[in-house]
Formats: C-alpha cells, structure tokens, sequence
C-alpha cells in the first residue's frame, strides 16, 4: 500500500522527529511511504484567525500538491479535520475544486485513524515498558470522533500500562493563536491539564497532535514534572526499536 | 447594557482571572457539570441522542416558518383574551411596557426569569419614571441590590461569597447579619414577599412560547415566576421572538431537554404554562396579560443563512463550561465592532457542541463570525493594515516551499541567542505572551523535508 505523508508545518519545522517516527511506523506496517516536497502548511492558522481569503490559497494549492495521492496520512488530528470538513466549504465557490475537495477529504486520514481504520492492525509489534497517559486532543475527539484508536494502539504495546487521565477529553488551552491572544486564560485552562498529568503518575503523555503537545510540555518543563512528552508516533516507534532490541 | 462591557472583554477577563473569588466560585460549577452528566446518563446516551434530534428538527423547522408560526401565537394569545406587542427593538419594547405601567398607575414591577429584560435594559426605563422594578429571582435579587449585571444567565450571582451576600443583606435590607445559607434565603424570602403582594405587574420572560395555543412556558426553580404570573393584576411576558415553537406536544420534547442540560434536573421545581388573563371561572391570575415579541436584530441573524443556527438556542446554559453561544449572539445582536472580541476568546475545542441540547455547531459558527471581523463587510470588519500586511506575508510564505524553507533557516539562526537548554525561555513581543507562562520549543536546525532526502534512501522501495 502507498500513503502521502503530509507532516504538517508544525512537525516539519519544530518536530521533525515526529516525522520520523511516522514513517518508520508506517514502514514496518508495508505502507510505501512518499513524500511530496512541495507541502507546507494545510491553512489552519489563517482560518482560525479568520483569514478566510489567505486560507483557500492554501487549500487550493494543498489540492494540487496531493492530487495524485492515493492515502494522505497526516500526524495531526486538528489538520485533517481542516482538509476533511472545512476545504470543501472553502472552495465551495469553484464547484470543480469543491468536489476535488470532497475527494480529497475521503483519502486523508490521521496517523492512527490510518493504522486502526486502513490498515486494520492495533498490535503492531511494539514493546515499552512505561506508564503512558492519552491526552484527547479537541479536534481528533470531537472533528473527526477518535477516541478508541489511538488507545487500542497504545495498550497492544507489550509492558504498556496505559492510565486515564482526569478530565482527559478537556482542552489543554491551546486553541492556536488563542493561546496568544488570550495567554491568560490559556495558561489557567493549560495549569489544570498539567496538574492532571502530574497527578496521574504517568511517565510519558502522548497525543495525536504536535501543537496540544508542544503546548503541554511548555508548562511541563516548567514544572520541574518529569513526565516526557510523545507524539504517538514516536511512542510507536519507540516502542518497535526496543521490541527490535 | 451588555455592550459596553463586552468591548472591554480582554481586560475584564484578565480581571476576573485573578480574582480569587470568582475563580473558586467556577470550580464549584463542577457539580452542575456532574450533575448534567449524570441527568443525561439517565436518559440513556441513545435516547438522549433521539431527543437532541428531535429538538433540533423542531427548532428548524420553526425557525423556518417563523413568521407563520409568530403570528399564529399571536392570534392565539388575543383569542385568549391577551394582548400582542411586536416590538421592532429595545426602545420599542420598553415603550409599550412603560405604556401599560403608566396606563396602571403602576408603582412596583416585579421581574422574574427574563433575560430579555436584561437586554432590552427595561429596569432603568422603568426607574427613571419612579416605578421600582424588582427582580424576584433569588440570584438576580442579589444582584440588583449590588447594583450590577448578572455574571451568568443560570447562576447569575455565582460570583458572589455567601459572606458578600451577608453583608450586601446587613447594608441594604437593614437586617441582623446572618451568615448560614439557609438564614439568607429567609431573609430575601421575607423582604421579597412584602413586594409580590404589593406588585402591581409582573414581569417574566419565556422559556418557549406554544403556537397553536398561544401559552407562554416558563420553567423555574424558586416558585417566584409562578408568583409573578399570578399574584399581579398585569402580567407582562417578554419573548425573543425564536422562543415560539409549533405545538404543545413539543414541549414533551424540550422539558426533558432543557432541565437536565440547564441544571441536572429531570424537571425544574415549577413548570408553569400561562395561557392569557384568568378566565371568568377562574378564581386566580392577572386581570391583563401582555405578550411582547421582541426582534431587537434577530431578524437580521435570521437572514444571515451561515449564522441562523444560533437561533435555535433554547438558553440553556450546558455550555457553562465550554464555548458560549454568547459568543456567537452578542455580535450579532449587538453588533460585530462593539463585540469583536467574543468570537476569538475560545479555543474551539467543541466541548459546548456536544452537550449543547440542539446539537448547535458553535465552534463553526465562531469561526464564520471571526472570518467577519478580519475580512467581512466592511462594517464588520476590524483589522489594522499591519495584521492585513501580516496575513498576504504569511500566505506568501506557505504558499511558496522555497520561501517556506528560507523562513525557517531564518527562525532556526535567529533563535540562536535565546535558546537556553534547547528550549526558549524568553520570545520578543507579541509571543513573550506565549513564553510568559510556557516555554516554546527549538526550530529545528534539520526540519523534516531536509531530512527526507536520508530517509528517503533508507527504504529502497520508493523514491520521490
């Protein structure tokens, strides 16, 4: 099977790593891995600050870099939720684009919505002995309903102990360029997702999304916490180098 | 009014974020939020979802037929005896109500379970031509005698410590100070039911108001709409005019939605149905029953087809804890400028799209209203020419992978003297608001798509 990885700016430019990651997951499941040099972004800053115009650009020009892709998979759950069930809106002015959007929606897939859903696999052969808490972040949740997945995945890890965090489905405070503009209501909604996570005991936190996780470990270095902070992706593949070990 | 705190949203937060009062005071929302949950759990998640349905079909269609189903509750309510005022705005509604208390001699209102009241700013309409609006509303009592507006339209003196509300009773009512929560509701009982006697109009809202039989419903905890609805000569009950629904079976509908999203309740302590003035045969009520529909823009919210939705509210304040519909209505009630703010003071997380009882799409709609403020019509819109300068960059940039690679070797050389321990502690304005409170991670000094060209060669299969 072939898959498109779409990174996403953030992954790209701040955690290349997670790229990685993905892709040697994605590999060890036989995906055929591309990808397409022309990407950046999928629009998600300018829409959530309101900039319709500049945000349709983007997604215009996403449709063309990823138009013969059979899969996009893509380590975020916030930017598919943008390419599945906002493009066809934005582009809803050009009916030929708006219906490549609707195309384009049914073949992008989040990274363990991918595993779980395509491919059909929750063990994949992975082993980490760690106590991991899941963070649910908002648009994964509640754009695109993935709750199951990516906790199936985590607890078919060997040696895994997998805790539920309180309060697991409430927004870290993130929210994109909310998170600037209103930094203090931000951090009072980010101080009670962290005490949550130092509370709950667990030694890694992961997510399904680099910005939730970029925004977590922002207070969590502060903290002096010794939780570490992991994509999914690279818990996988972590979790595969030591089964490999 | 409302809108002139909402142009001052940002600092009035920053306030009430520090304010240690305010804050322990919304934790214990907690147990209303418990409380909702369990309420629904009852209900079976299948069931609830059925009603939700339900609810929103109803509300559409409503909305749909709106003037159909208006002027079917109006005829209904003059057939029972009542009189009908469609009040264009505010100023109009305000009017008609100050007619019918001069009309009366009135000298003291009592209000119950209104925000409608609250936006059309009746009670200093009333005021200013000496006659004494009361709110009877335990929480709305307490906060008229501080002299402010309410914090929260289901819990409007959350913010208050029953310690504030003691010495508030002790300064106003002139009563030995009491402390037990029990002892204060005594005392605002006891002051409150010299008022409903004297009253000689009672004034309340409307949770939903039935076409097909001109009923007004309203729904409340404390018995004091009930007293209002029927001690008073004059009963007036204002409506938004998206309070009206079809027929009377669709409140078997709504009276199990609203209570248990509202409060965790299966039923509120009174559920009241007024149909017009007492009857002949009737030994209790008002001599006089009034219905205003109020407009005040909503008519512009229902020809804005992307923003309808927010119609379909039924006010029953889930969203507590989540993304206020507020957020969506104020801008459009009180017009986009004054209240550019609200649609970007949330994260978009969803929360309140899914307790909401009418399944309305909030995040959505906030994100079409931001879309407004930055690049709507231009009475709308508010955007400096450096934000607008900003935005055709940043699309310059992601739309253009040299660019986009060239603007992170920049950030990646330029964070160079404020990295400390690969993190930054420290960004220039404006994202010192970020690592005032958080730290930011490094730019990569390798991003991903220079790495590719290594990874790409360790799998011989595929090449790009």
């Amino acid at each position: 099977m072939k898959a498109a990885l779409f990174v996403t700016c953030l992954v790209d430019q701040l955690f290349p790593n997670v790229g990685e990651a993905a892709v040697k997951v994605l590999r060890h499941l036989n995906v055929e891995v591309a990808f397409p040099r022309d990407q950046t972004c999928c629009g998600q800053p300018a829409l959530n600050s309101g900039l319709r115009y500049e945000a349709t650009a983007v997604a215009r020009r996403f449709l063309k870099v990823f138009e013969g892709s059979e899969y996009i998979v893509c380590p975020s759950g916030s930017c598919t939720s943008l390419v599945r069930l906002f493009y066809a809106d934005l582009l809803s002015e050009d009916p030929h684009l708006k219906a490549q959007a609707g195309l384009l929606a049914s073949r992008t897939y989040e990274f363990s919505e991918f595993i779980t859903g395509v491919l059909k696999v929750t063990d994949i052969g992975a082993r980490l002995e760690a106590r991991v808490a899941y963070h649910d972040s908002c648009h994964s949740l509640r754009e695109l309903g993935i709750s199951r997945g990516p906790r199936d995945l985590i607890k078919a890890v060997q040696d895994v102990e997998l805790v539920e965090l309180p309060h697991h489905d409430v927004c870290c405070g993130f929210g994109g360029t909310f998170s600037i503009r209103y930094p203090e209501i931000s951090s009072a909604i980010l101080r009670d997702k962290v005490d949550n996570i130092l509370k709950s005991g667990a030694r890694i936190l992961t997510a399904t999304d680099s910005g939730c996780l970029m925004h977590i470990n922002g207070a969590l270095t502060r903290s002096g916490g010794q939780v570490e902070v992991l994509h999914l992706a690279e818990l996988l593949a972590r979790g595969l180098e030591r089964a490999d070990a | 009014m409302p809108e002139v705190k909402t142009a001052e949203f940002p600092r009035l937060s920053r306030q009430s974020l520090a304010d240690p009062q305010v804050q322990s005071s919304l934790r214990r929302l907690s147990h209303f939020i418990e409380a909702r949950e369990a309420a629904v759990a009852e209900v079976g998640e299948q069931e609830w979802q059925r009603l939700r349905d339900q609810g929103r079909r109803i509300k559409e269609h409503a909305i749909a037929h709106l003037d159909y189903y208006l002027e079917l509750a109006a005829d209904n309510v003059v057939k029972a005896g009542g009189n009908v005022c469609f009040a264009r705005d505010a100023r109009e509604a305000c009017d008609y109500v100050l007619k019918v208390a001069q009309a009366r001699r009135a000298r003291t209102v009592i209000k119950s379970k209104s925000m409608v009241s609250e936006e059309t700013g009746i009670n200093t309409v009333l005021e200013s031509h000496g006659i004494r609006p009361v709110e009877t509303d335990l929480g709305e009592y307490i906060i008229q005698l501080a002299g402010e507006t309410p914090f929260h339209i289901v819990a409007p003196a959350l913010h208050k410590s029953k310690e504030e509300v003691a010495d508030l009773f002790v300064q106003k009512l002139n009563v030995q100070r009491k402390e037990s929560i029990t002892e204060l509701t005594a005392i605002a009982r006891a002051a409150l039911r010299e008022i409903f006697v004297q009253a000689d109009i009672g004034m309340t809202g409307a949770n939903f108001v039935v076409a097909e039989t001109g009923t007004v419903v309203i729904v409340t905890n404390e018995g004091n709409g009930r007293m209002s609805t029927s001690l008073p000569r004059v009963h007036i009950a204002l409506m938004g005019m998206e309070r009206v629904v079809p027929r009377l079976e669709d409140m078997a509908v709504f009276l199990r939605l609203l209570p248990r999203s509202a409060t965790g309740q299966r039923l509120t302590s009174y559920t009241t149905f007024v149909t017009g003035p007492r009857r002949d045969d009737e030994e209790d009520g008002p001599d006089e029953f009034h219905l205003v529909i109020l407009d005040n823009g909503r008519s512009r919210m229902l020809a804005d087809e992307a923003l309808r939705e927010a119609l379909y509210c039924i006010r029953c304040g889930a969203w507590v804890y989540g993304g206020p519909i507020g957020a969506v209505v104020t801008p459009i009630l009180a017009g986009l400028p004054q209240a550019r703010h609200l649609p970007f003071a949330s994260t978009l997380c969803g929360a309140c799209r899914e307790v909401c009882p009418v399944k309305i799409n909030i995040p959505h709609l906030l994100l079409t209203l931001r879309s407004r403020v930055t690049q709507g019509p231009p009475a709308d819109r508010h955007a400096s020419w450096l934000e607008r300068i900003a935005a055709r960059a940043w699309q310059y940039v992601v739309t253009t992978p040299w660019a986009f690679g060239l603007a992170g070797r920049a950030a990646a050389i330029l964070q160079l003297p404020l990295l400390r321990r690969g993190r930054l502690r420290w960004l220039p304005q404006p994202l010192n608001a970020w690592t005032r409170t958080r730290d930011f991670p490094r730019v990569a000094f390798r991003p991903f798509r220079a790495r590719w060209s290594r990874i790409a060669d360790q799998h011989p299969r595929e090449k790009t």
